[in-house]
């Protein structure tokens, strides 16, 4: 009896890490597609056109009081906006989209096929944010010199990096299992954008209503934004932020909030969600957008 | 859950369903459903739009929870399945837009990966992807992008799809709608291959009899939530046509007697014992395809009162009325279902 629950066991635990490197293969594979599809291009290359056109118009700009370059001050902000952007709304409307046409389906009529789905999801966000995040470097070399460039900065970005996608993921996964349908997904992206007004990235936090600062420092923007900021920038930039630090121990705190959180949510909303889903209801979802015409 | 009533099934039962019920609200939709299929059984449900089979296949599938009756798919509870249970099922789903980006190659090989684990010495699981993708006759794109594929083509991935673990049960939900006649034939020599080499069990659902004649060992027809008969094709004939005709002349004149139900013999008996001058007798049944479109008008005519919808146009232009009927009813249901299962 033990030895057959042994092997029952054993066999479970080889079909979730079958399942769990499947789903990095449909990372990779996904990660793949996307870099090569022109539309998925247009979002990865955004942020670097943007960044690239602010800089031309921040020629010669500084800080005020200060002769730091405006344009290198923008730069850390941007790198953490990737990382909150690419981890908060793709996900989201991935899953809203993925549920509507059937891949959710899917992947629970396949053994095991949740973990493998979600594996690769969080694969690909990484992998795709990550390539937008190194084409951000090209424009960035016109303002190497101004910044701080050492192994600090590496280790830190990493973990910035890191930590902003345990961070976002899984809440942005939440969030997309309560979407009614794919089209809603504009109201993520419009709620991203109203976020990013208190976030301290286009514009100092410090010169907001003390309220608007309070809503800033609740979301994961600010802290990545703050996270690239203190990797990146020359100590004396210090002086720009809240109480004059980096806080980075308050920065790793407020993020691994968001992560748990994240974590004990995504795989409810989720598994509740999923477990609606069959033929019909995605044969329903299709009428709907045959019917709309969009 | 409960214990079950009766001999538990030999392993050479596939599916054993036993009084079925399901309920939206105070609506029945089905009414107490039982049928077994034995292992390399090929099954059709048959029947009217809104006759309940879309929601029978999913529950068998694991995707809706019941509100009654006990159901043994491969010897497990469906609600309660688990991922090894789910390894020897195979489901094909309708393709729409899903994984449009992935090469045909890419995605059989990728959805292989899942069933290695569950491998048995008597059964190898998964297919050989190559092999498979020239079985199912997409050789030729094997690179392409499935958002590429014909509809025909797209059909035959997600067969290819639903078998790849090597299931010892496939279900099909309405799997021929919108294929032009040559898809079809196409698709039907599929299923014979998979019944034939596989010894796999199929349970399909459709609501065209000559789909059903074509492909299932044994058609079941559902009206109205429950089963109104079960067997082979000849079997329905016999147990669903009831209606026949005589015909006889007699004295120079032509007479029709119409027999509605049960059987004519007994009449004929008796019409030649009083009447010696009987000429020309004729006595006709009316044919399996008569008595099912009967049943699905009588079913179509019932249909917007009890659901109380209105006549709507768009709803009316829609030729797959069991589709139509399932996805109006859908919002509500999976939220009822939820509250069902909770």
């Amino acid at each position: 009896m033990s030895a057959t629950a042994t092997t029952s066991r054993s066999m479970r635990n080889d079909a979730r890490r079958a399942a769990v490197r499947a789903g990095l293969t449909r990372g990779w594979l996904e990660t793949k597609y996307s870099i090569t599809s022109a539309s998925d291009l247009v979002w990865i290359l955004a942020f670097p056109v943007i960044y690239a056109v602010v800089l031309l118009f921040m020629r010669g700009s500084t800080v005020p009081g200060t002769d730091f370059a405006l344009g290198a001050m923008v730069l850390p902000s941007l790198v953490g906006m990737s990382i909150a952007f690419g981890g908060l709304t793709g996900p989201a409307s991935t899953i809203a989209v993925d549920r509507e046409d059937g891949t959710l389906l899917r992947a629970k009529a396949t053994p095991n096929g949740m973990v493998g789905y979600l594996v690769g999801k969080i694969l690909m966000f990484a992998l795709t944010t990550l390539v937008g995040l190194i084409v951000l470097v090209i424009p960035a070399v016109t303002v190497a010199s101004e910044l701080r460039l050492d192994g600090r900065t590496v280790v830190l970005l990493a973990l910035v990096f890191l930590v902003g996608m345990i961070a976002t993921v899984p809440i942005s996964v939440a969030l997309g299992s309560l979407l009614k349908s794919a089209s809603q997904t504009g109201l993520l992206f419009l709620g991203s954008m109203l976020l990013i007004v208190p976030s301290g990235i286009f514009y100092p936090i410090t010169a907001l209503p003390e309220w608007l600062q309070w809503v800033g420092q609740a979301f994961p923007y600010y802290w990545l934004g703050l996270g690239a900021r203190s990797a990146m920038l020359p100590e004396s930039m210090v002086t720009a932020e809240i109480g004059e630090s980096w806080r980075t121990f308050e920065m790793f705190a407020v993020l691994g909030l968001w992560a748990v959180v994240g974590m004990v949510l995504a795989p409810i909303v989720l598994r509740r969600m999923a477990r609606r889903e069959s033929g019909s209801t995605v044969a329903a979802a299709r009428e709907r957008y045959m019917a709309k015409g969009y | 859950m409960s214990a079950r009533n009766g001999p538990r099934p030999s392993s050479d039962v596939a599916l054993d369903v036993r009084d079925l019920r399901m309920r939206y609200g105070t609506k029945d939709v089905l009414k107490g459903v039982s049928f077994a299929a034995q292992r390399g059984e090929v099954v059709a449900l048959l029947g009217p739009n809104g006759a309940g089979k879309t929601t029978t296949i999913e529950i068998l599938e694991g995707f809706r929870m019941r509100s009654a009756g006990d159901v043994l798919v491969l010897g497990q509870d469906p609600a309660h399945g688990d991922e090894t249970w789910r390894a020897r099922l195979g489901v094909v789903l309708q393709s729409w837009r899903d994984h449009g980006r992935w090469r045909v190659r890419d995605l059989l090989g990728y959805l292989a990966r899942f069933y290695v684990p569950y491998s048995t010495p008597e059964v190898s699981r998964p297919w050989d992807v190559e092999e498979l993708i020239r079985v199912v006759g997409l050789a030729e794109q094997a690179n392409a992008k499935v958002q590429t594929l014909s509809g025909g083509q797209r059909r035959r991935l997600d067969v290819a799809i639903g078998i790849v673990g090597r299931p010892e049960l496939v279900f099909l939900d309405e799997p021929t709608a919108g294929f032009d006649p040559h898809a079809r034939r196409e698709f039907h020599d599929l299923v014979h291959r998979l019944a034939d080499f596989e010894n796999t069990t199929v349970l399909l659902t459709t609501h065209d009899l000559d789909e059903a004649e074509k492909l299932a060992d044994r058609i079941l027809v559902l009206d109205g939530g429950t089963v109104v008969a079960n067997g082979s094709a000849e079997q329905l004939a016999r147990e669903l046509t009831t209606q026949a005709e005589v015909r006889w002349t007699s004295g120079g004149h032509r007479n029709i007697h119409a027999v509605a139900e049960g059987d004519p013999t007994g009449f004929v008996r008796q019409l030649l014992a009083g009447d010696p001058e009987v000429t020309d007798l004729e006595v006709k049944r009316a044919s399996l395809e008569d008595t099912y479109m009967a049943l699905v008008h009588r079913a179509e005519a019932y249909r917007p009162e009890s659901d109380g919808v209105g006549p709507d146009p768009a709803e009316q232009d829609q030729t797959q009325g069991e589709q139509v009927q399932d996805q109006q009813a859908d919002p509500n249901r999976a939220e009822q279902s939820e509250g069902v299962q909770s």
